[in-house]
């Protein structure tokens, strides 16, 4: 398990990042973190030429709470959103969903955007992303864009990330009164990735419900967003029996697939349960908040 | 000493990083080995060029197969009694065999070398499982083999036929327990420097068995045993995988000598998955037979082992015929073993070696029996266990259980796991649409009964400290402590002044090695016995010193003294210099220098027992099987360190959690494996186990001169069958029944939808 011989740089500005990533485009990845990277790495499983090592962009680390928006820099470690406590306020589906990745010891490397960069479908971090409705920034030498998290997420390990380009800053909206959030998952073990997860945002006006937010993860080639159920959900009147209809609108709206550790029909079967679970329990939140 | 749960002389080392493991190791002129392997499981080796890897970077040597026939390896490891060819020859028998090794001034530049070897293989039909390697067409694992069937064994008393005839109560019923592997933290590894001297060998081996690997490789190298010296440094857990020898350790010392440059060899995780030794893999067909209230009447079980490519360690099965019986008054009894090879990494000892699935199967029927005949489950194995009176027990099988009081654990078990208050929780949990289970297992553990004899040395050194040399090195069972506590004890003497040295074939000179729960008792025995002999040459010394006879001497604080007359004593220190002569004085008249003693301890099995209970709660949509409590009563004989004891059963027992929910080697049906890595391969973790109780009780073994009985496995044997138990008892009211093992969430989902 030794790597094949890369080049190595650590920039400590996006701006030395950038230009090494528009000289090497395609030959060169992303290291941020490397909870996922080093192992293919070492296992001979990716070869890149060069690698980046994104750890020396000190300025890139922040989490902070700026102009609405809750705005995390993309080497903020996993840890750190644990462990900061204004988030659970301001930011609470994304500190409740960090708990569910792996172990103390790779939050404490895993950062927020090489979990998105990664794009697991599996993973945690995408799905809240999508699920909140963030805005990725992301930048090359040749420019900066902002991407929708809906349209970051392509496939398999792939997102709209061109080679040249480094997600720089992830902003999350803040929360409306009157909503609830869950995040819900069933993994082999704790801190494995998710058979499958789902990631809930639930708000309610005048005792109906105005907002709902389902994202997936473990059901497809990327975190899928339960648009069908979510439209089904606003405007109806919060409780089981809606819960439970949006959980069947989810199992039929999704395509799992099986592998060794759950059938497609299990993952189905998941899917159904954690969505209700995640509605109710974001719904119980916002009771009691009121 | 004896009894109390000092801490760990081992720990500050491991705790700051500075223990040194074969990793650890460099040696000037050191190269690095890495090995070919073969991508198939079962494959005719065309071609094998090495032209580009030679003339790599930094690669020294690329070695073929051809190459080691022609320098008379092959044959010489044959010769020696090695179970396996050192390197595939022209067919490679599972996914991953060596065939061939790359040694480079680095390890990366091994690797690189590795993949630039091209290997030409024409692929061969493979079987993978014990079903498809007995079907009558299947390929042939070995060629030229009339079958897969590699071993066919028998274990019967009684008249098992006549017992089913009579019996109101019969159950039939087929269980599988999946593939698993011990996976030590630290993987396997060896560093092999020829002596500059000539001709011989030091060896720095992660291994169990220092003296069982020089024994092969003095054959296998055609050298005299005392020229060859093996070193196991610290090792990072072993459980069963580092005991006996494999390919790397004969192809390693052979390349160091061929090239005369120290050379390492590190296994990585990857290689691990691939060639360590696996085992667990079974398949039981089980009959029992028994009286409406419960009583016993036989049991008869066939099992398949699936024993891989090679049938290394065939008596494997017996463990698992010998455990079956338990802890249990069994009238008759018959057990056919069927060891079947297929194109998978060889099996091997794995904690429990055979045990946890003999166990596993006995302790399910169990269950079925008192579901089966509307009775307690914990009142029937009550009602089976052998009593305290009646030890020793000498079974139909041709043992004695030693010692014990087995109706004591189990009452005791029960107690504390709350059996009533769970019951009544039960039925409260099933009238909410919940599922709780509760799981008893009852067990004994035959210890210390492999291998004919450990040894030991005990010198006592010129500051009044002593020395002892065993041939049982630590894998992380804290041998250091606890064999210090044994001499402690038996020298009267501070157990801080006494040193523990296990890990090297230079002393003792004879000696076997740490595997099969036999330190505890028969390692430690040795030492007990050499202690003594050393107790009675230090009395000798001091007789002529005091003035007195031997006979009225005894050794008390770290000194001897004439008994009952603190005053008249001599200091160990004192006898140390005497004894070793380093003053150059002349010695008192009537003492001969020398106070070093050895002594040997024949190996008896001593028989650990004890009960497991646990609850779990299976989560009615999920499927999800949560532990939430778990009991262990436990009698490993006199307890040298508590704590230690209760360290082996929390780790036993995770190893036991793991094979019923947990581990699973998965292959396909063309022997390619599935899970070659920890993202899909699942060993538990801290998070993923309950609250455990251990509660000793002591019942000391008769046959070891401490009283102990070992405690490696004891903590495993059981906990397969208890949580299995559980889950099944949570879900009675669907009746879902758990055949085969792991556990797994989406299976055990599809069968309880079956029934709802």
């Amino acid at each position: 398990m030794k790597p094949v011989r890369f080049d190595y740089y650590r920039p400590e500005t996006p701006e030395e990042a950038l230009a090494l990533l528009a000289r090497y485009g395609p030959d060169a990845k992303v290291l941020a973190g490397g909870q996922s990277l080093m192992p293919l790495i070492n296992m001979r499983l990716a070869r890149p030429r060069v690698l980046v090592d994104a750890s020396g962009m000190s300025a890139l680390s922040y989490i902070r709470e700026q102009d609405g928006f809750i705005a995390a820099g993309a080497m903020a470690r996993q840890a750190e959103i644990e462990e900061t406590a204004w988030l659970r306020k301001k930011c609470p589906l994304l500190s409740e969903a960090v708990k569910f990745i792996a172990h103390p010891a790779i939050r404490n490397q895993g950062r927020i955007g090489g979990s998105i960069a990664h794009a697991d479908p599996a993973a945690e971090l995408p799905a809240v992303v999508k699920t909140l409705g963030a805005t990725i920034k992301v930048r090359a030498s040749r420019g900066e864009r902002e991407v929708d998290a809906e349209d970051f997420f392509r496939s398999f390990l792939t997102t709209c990330l061109e080679p040249d380009e480094l997600v720089t800053e992830i902003r999350f909206p803040l929360l409306g009164e009157n909503t609830g959030w869950a995040f819900e998952e069933v993994a082999r073990r704790h801190g494995d990735f998710a058979i499958v997860g789902v990631a809930a945002l639930l708000g309610l006006e005048h005792g109906r419900i105005s907002l709902a937010r389902l994202t997936l993860a473990g059901v497809g080639e990327a975190p899928v967003r339960a648009k069908k159920a979510e439209q089904m959900l606003v405007g109806s009147a919060p409780g089981a029996e809606a819960f439970r209809a949006a959980a069947e609108s989810v199992k039929a709206s999704i395509d799992p697939s099986s592998d060794l550790h759950a059938s497609e029909a299990y993952r189905r079967h998941l899917a159904g349960v954690l969505t209700a679970r995640a509605l109710g329990k974001a719904l119980d939140r916002i009771q009691r908040e009121a | 000493m004896i009894g109390q749960s000092i801490q760990r002389v081992e720990d500050p080392r491991f705790l700051r990083g500075q223990g040194r493991y074969v990793a650890d190791i460099r040696l000037p002129g050191m190269l690095e080995a890495a090995i070919v392997r073969s991508l198939h499981p079962h494959a005719h080796i065309k071609a094998f060029s090495k032209d580009k890897a030679e003339t790599a970077p930094g690669v020294v040597a690329v070695l073929t197969p051809a190459d080691f026939a022609r320098a008379g390896a092959t044959e010489a490891a044959r010769r020696a009694g090695v179970a396996f060819p050192l390197v595939a020859d022209d067919t490679t028998h599972y996914l991953g065999e060596p065939v061939g090794v790359v040694v480079a001034e680095s390890r990366y530049a091994a690797e690189d070398g590795c993949e630039m070897v091209e290997v030409d293989y024409d692929s061969l039909p493979a079987v993978a499982g014990i079903d498809a390697a007995l079907a009558p067409d299947a390929p042939r694992v070995q060629a030229g083999s009339q079958s897969n069937l590699a071993v066919e064994k028998i274990t019967a008393y009684g008249d098992v036929e006549a017992a089913f005839r009579t019996a109101e109560i019969q159950l039939e019923e087929e269980f599988y327990i999946a593939r698993a592997a011990a996976h030590p933290l630290e993987p396997r590894g060896i560093l092999a420097a020829p002596d500059m001297a000539g001709g011989g060998l030091t060896i720095w081996a992660a291994t169990q068995t220092p003296h069982w690997l020089r024994r092969f490789l003095s054959l296998f190298l055609g050298i005299a045993e005392r020229t060859i010296r093996v070193i196991a440094p610290d090792v990072g857990g072993a459980f069963g995988s580092k005991a006996g020898n494999y390919p790397e350790d004969f192809l390693i010392p052979f390349l160091a000598l061929k090239l005369n440059r120290p050379i390492r060899w590190l296994e990585d995780r990857q290689e691990h998955f691939l060639a360590t030794l696996q085992g667990r893999e079974q398949k039981h067909r089980i009959k029992i037979a028994a009286k409406a209230d419960g009583t016993l009447l036989a049991v008869d079980d066939a099992f398949w082992m699936d024993m891989g490519a090679y049938p290394a360690w065939p008596h494997l099965m017996e463990n698992t015929a010998r455990t079956m019986p338990g802890p249990y008054h069994l009238p008759n009894y018959r057990c056919v073993m069927r060891g079947v090879l297929t194109n998978k990494t060889p099996a091997g000892p794995y904690r429990g070696a055979g045990r946890p699935q003999g166990n596993f199967v006995m302790e399910r029927m169990i269950d079925r029996l008192a579901a089966a005949g509307g009775l307690d489950p914990a009142q029937v194995r009550r009602r089976n266990l052998i009593r305290a009176e009646e030890m020793p027990y000498a079974t139909p099988i041709g043992r004695v259980y030693d010692s014990g009081n087995y109706p004591e654990t189990l009452d005791k078990a029960i107690e504390l796991i709350g059996y009533e208050r769970w019951r009544g929780e039960q039925a409260r949990a099933r009238s909410e649409g919940r599922y709780v289970g509760i799981g008893l297992a009852a067990y004994i553990e035959d210890t210390g009964g492999a291998g004919p004899y450990e040894g030991a040395s005990a010198r006592l050194e010129t500051d009044g400290s002593v020395t002892v040399y065993s041939g049982a090195p630590s894998s992380g069972q804290s041998h250091e402590t606890t064999f210090a506590q044994v001499v402690a004890k038996r020298l009267d003497m501070p157990v801080e002044r006494v040193r523990i040295i296990a890990t090297d074939t230079s002393h003792p000179s004879l000696g076997l090695g740490a595997f099969g729960s036999r330190s505890a008792g028969i390692a430690t025995g040795a030492i007990w016995e050499a202690c003594g002999k050393l107790a009675e040459r230090l009395k000798e010394i001091a007789a002529t010193l005091l003035e007195a006879s031997a006979e009225d001497l005894e050794l008390a604080g770290g000194a001897v003294r004439v008994k009952g007359t603190p005053a008249k004593t001599v200091p160990l220190e004192r006898l140390g210099q005497l004894g070793n002569a380093v003053s150059l004085a002349p010695l008192p008249a009537g003492v001969l220098p020398g106070v070093e003693e050895t002594a040997y301890m024949p190996s008896r099995p001593q028989y650990g027992n004890g009960t497991h209970a646990c609850i779990v709660e299976v989560d009615a949509q999920t499927a999800e099987v949560r532990l939430k409590s778990y009991v262990v009563v436990h009698d490993c004989g006199t307890l040298i360190n508590p704590v230690v004891v209760t360290g082996q059963v929390h780790g036993g027992i995770l190893h036991g959690i793991s094979t019923a929910l947990f581990e699973e080697l998965r292959y396909d049906e063309a022997g390619q494996l599935l899970n070659g890595s920890y993202m899909d391969y699942l060993l538990p973790t801290a998070s993923d186990l309950p609250e455990m109780t251990v509660e000793h009780v002591e019942y000391p073994s008769p046959f070891t001169p401490t009283g102990a009985k070992g405690a490696g496995e004891g903590g495993t044997i059981p906990a397969v069958a208890c949580v299995a138990n559980a889950v099944e008892d949570a879900l009675r009211p669907l009746g879902v029944r758990i055949r085969d093992l792991p556990v797994r969430p989406d299976r055990l989902w599809e069968e309880m939808n079956q029934r709802r």
